[in-house]
């Protein structure tokens, strides 16, 4: 047990607020693929733990399924993402996601 | 019979085609056979048809027959019908021999012409469509001839349209009588509102049948009519086409000036005959129309320098003279007048075109011209014949007899018979007076300018046998009191309303015959003083006139100014409203939205930039965005 009583749902909900913003930054920061993958994972993961959050703090279990469909879709979009950046880094000098603008042409 | 009068316009209408699809493949022999056999043939059946006419008079003093059915709209089924009837007859007869005349003149007269296939193609639709026009039953089949003269005659005047003011003569003469055309059609609908049909026989029926004289509707209809008749027949104040349709070939003036076009206006008047009866003002205005015209138009012709201007002036005053008859109930006189008319301006128009082509240069200049009468002694008498026919010189010739009856008429007439007579009097005086000006100027004198050619048999034909005629066809109109016939106004009696009854006068005819002959030979005595031979000739009326005679010889050659005065009241604000509405008001709001769209398309085009960060940036801005508003 954890002294002191579990942890306020609104410090979970900060704390995923936090990691959110955070992957926000690195996606718009970042340049590389690669990690601007990484950066959705992390948001992804900030909206999963809202959930989860959220679930317990009503006592439900809702929020750890709703868990479970993010982990699945982020495999998915991991899938298909990895494919496209692995297709880019033949067409592309570097993974630059600035140079991939020539794409709307 | 009646099969004849279908063969009538079929014949040219034919001819037409065949010269409109193969024309090209064919020699300029070939076309030209095909152009005047169409027209001859289409004159034999005419000949055949009025003798069969006049032979076994139908009963009723008409026949009918529908010949297909056309096209139907609620109550409206107009059919191509057929009418035969005297007044149907007559104009035939005139449209298709005079007609058949000036096509053979045309053969020779336009034989280098290379497009000779198209001129030929269009006359024989400009002679089938006044026979539609004449013998149609039914007023949407007449409107169709109608409209197929217009074209034609656009097509006609413009001929040589390489010459863009000969384009704008036929822009001209088409806009001028539109105005006409769609006041008639007007009419048209005005009676088949009133009276639920547009066949001519049962609609006259039902006009007098249902309307007083005087009663509205038939005043607007007769009068919207009366619109129509003017712009065709060049009548006041719709006369300013005629002198400029003189742009087109010689031919083509003989034939719009003397078997088709200008006689269509006063064909219409004399077929809706009962429905101007109904409708007394409008006969006044048809009497006031044709007197003003026949004055303007004398005085006007009596100016003119140009020997075809002198005769499209001269047309404009005597188809006047028709429309003064008509206008005082001479309805067989106005008739008897446009057939000997028909022939004796087809004839000084023939003769006036071989004169100009017989000259070096084709000139029209009547100052340039001058004895002409020894190199030319056939076109000398045929154009004599034709000017005395125009003068109606007493006894000998043709116009004497159509213009005396006319006169007498205008005496008979039931109101202001004296002034009528007057004014007809005074046009008569001033017509032969113009006509004899041209022989002198054109024939006595001295030679001015050398001639080149001289005309060939093709066109001496028709000169011998329209000179011929032009002195013989009064023999068919010979007044009672003369101790003859008047055959044209007994063939007519049937088909048109009678004239208003005259107080016997013993003797009153005949001293209005021979005031009529003295009218007549006034002119050419005058004339001999004016233009006769040794007299100076740098005026064109002669160096006698003074200073203020000169501003009104002037403005006679120039029409009296009405194409000034049309340019300034309608053309000018015409052309400032289009220039105007150049810049369209409501174009201009829809373009502008047009404008918008663009704009608005190209400031969000810049927004597609390519770059994933930005649109993740959009996203997240987007999102907060909607979370802002959904919560706070």
């Amino acid at each position: 047990m954890i002294p002191g009583g579990p942890p306020p749902a609104s410090h979970a909900l900060v704390l995923a607020a936090l990691l959110f913003v955070l992957g926000l930054s690195a996606l718009l920061a970042r340049r590389n693929l690669l990690f601007m993958l990484l950066a959705i994972e992390i948001m992804l993961n900030a909206a999963g733990l809202a959930f989860v959050a959220a679930g317990a703090a009503h006592g439900q279990a809702d929020g750890q399924v709703m868990f479970f469909f993010i982990l699945t879709m982020a495999g998915v979009e991991v899938a298909v993402g990895l494919a496209l950046v692995l297709r880019l880094s033949r067409a592309l000098p570097e993974l630059d996601a600035d140079q991939a603008a020539r794409l709307k042409d | 019979m009646i099969e004849l009068a279908a063969l009538m316009p079929a014949v040219p209408l034919l001819g037409a085609v065949l010269l409109g699809l193969a024309g090209r493949r064919m020699t300029s022999g070939a076309a030209r056979a095909v152009g005047v056999g169409s027209a001859v043939l289409a004159a034999l059946t005419a000949c055949a048809a009025a003798a069969a006419f006049v032979l076994s008079p139908p009963p009723g003093g008409a026949t009918t027959a529908v010949v297909a059915s056309w096209w139907r709209a609620g109550d409206l089924a107009p059919a191509f019908g057929l009418r035969l009837d005297g007044l149907a007859v007559a104009m035939s007869v005139v449209v298709t021999v005079v007609g058949a005349l000036i096509h053979l003149f045309a053969a020779e007269f336009m034989a280098g012409e290379e497009r000779i296939s198209r001129f030929f193609a269009w006359m024989n639709l400009f002679l089938a469509s006044m026979l539609v026009l004449v013998l149609a039953s039914d007023l949407v089949v007449l409107y169709l001839g109608w409209e197929g003269v217009g074209l034609c005659s656009y097509l006609l005047i413009g001929f040589w349209h390489r010459d863009a003011a000969n384009a704008r003569a036929a822009r001209k003469a088409f806009l001028v009588t539109r105005i006409g055309d769609a006041a008639m059609a007007l009419g048209l609908i005005v009676l088949f509102v009133h009276l639920g049909t547009l066949e001519i026989a049962p609609l006259l029926e039902k006009a007098s049948a249902v309307w007083s004289p005087g009663a509205v509707p038939a005043v607007v209809a007769a009068a919207l009519l009366l619109a129509g008749a003017a712009g065709k027949s060049a009548q006041f104040p719709l006369h300013t086409w005629l002198p400029d349709a003189m742009a087109g070939p010689t031919p083509v003036s003989a034939l719009i000036h003397a078997a088709t076009m200008v006689t269509a206006g006063v064909y219409l008047v004399a077929r809706m005959a009962p429905l101007f009866l109904l409708a007394p003002p409008v006969m006044l205005a048809v009497a006031v129309a044709g007197a003003l015209t026949l004055l303007l138009g004398a005085a006007a012709a009596l100016a003119q320098n140009d020997i075809k201007r002198t005769l499209a002036y001269s047309t404009m005053s005597q188809v006047g003279l028709m429309f003064l008859a008509l206008g005082v109930g001479a309805w067989a006189a106005a008739i008897a007048h446009l057939a000997t008319h028909a022939v004796f301006k087809a004839l000084l128009f023939l003769s006036a075109g071989a004169v100009t082509s017989s000259l070096e240069g084709h000139e029209h200049d009547l100052r340039r011209m001058g004895g002409l009468r020894g190199d030319l002694p056939l076109v000398f008498a045929a154009f004599t014949a034709g000017a005395a026919a125009l003068a109606g010189l007493p006894l000998i010739t043709s116009g004497f007899y159509s213009k005396e009856a006319i006169l007498s008429g205008a005496w008979g007439a039931e109101r202001a018979g004296a002034w009528w007579w007057a004014a007809a009097m005074l046009g008569a005086t001033l017509t032969s007076l113009y006509a004899f000006r041209l022989v002198f100027l054109v024939f006595a004198g001295e030679r001015r300018t050398p001639v080149a050619r001289r005309p060939g048999a093709a066109m001496a034909v028709p000169l011998a046998v329209l000179g011929a005629l032009a002195l013989t066809v009064g023999l068919l109109e010979i007044p009672r009191w003369m101790g003859g016939r008047p055959l044209i106004s007994e063939l007519l009696s049937t088909a048109l309303p009678a004239p208003p009854p005259h107080q016997d006068h013993p003797g009153r005819e005949s001293l209005l015959a021979l005031a009529a002959a003295a009218a007549a030979l006034a002119g050419p005595a005058i004339a001999a003083i004016l233009w006769g031979p040794g007299r100076r000739r740098e005026r064109a009326l002669g160096a006698p006139a003074g200073a203020g005679a000169h501003r009104w010889i002037d403005a006679a050659a120039s029409g009296f100014g009405f194409d000034a005065l049309y340019a300034r009241a309608l053309g000018r604000p015409g052309a400032s409203l289009v220039a105007a509405l150049r810049r369209d008001p409501v174009d201009e709001g829809i373009e502008g939205m047009a404008r918008a769209v663009e704009t608005i398309h190209r400031l969000l085009r810049r927004t597609q930039t390519g770059r994933l960060r930005w649109y993740a940036a959009g996203v997240a801005a987007g999102s907060a965005l909607l979370l802002a508003l959904v919560l706070l």
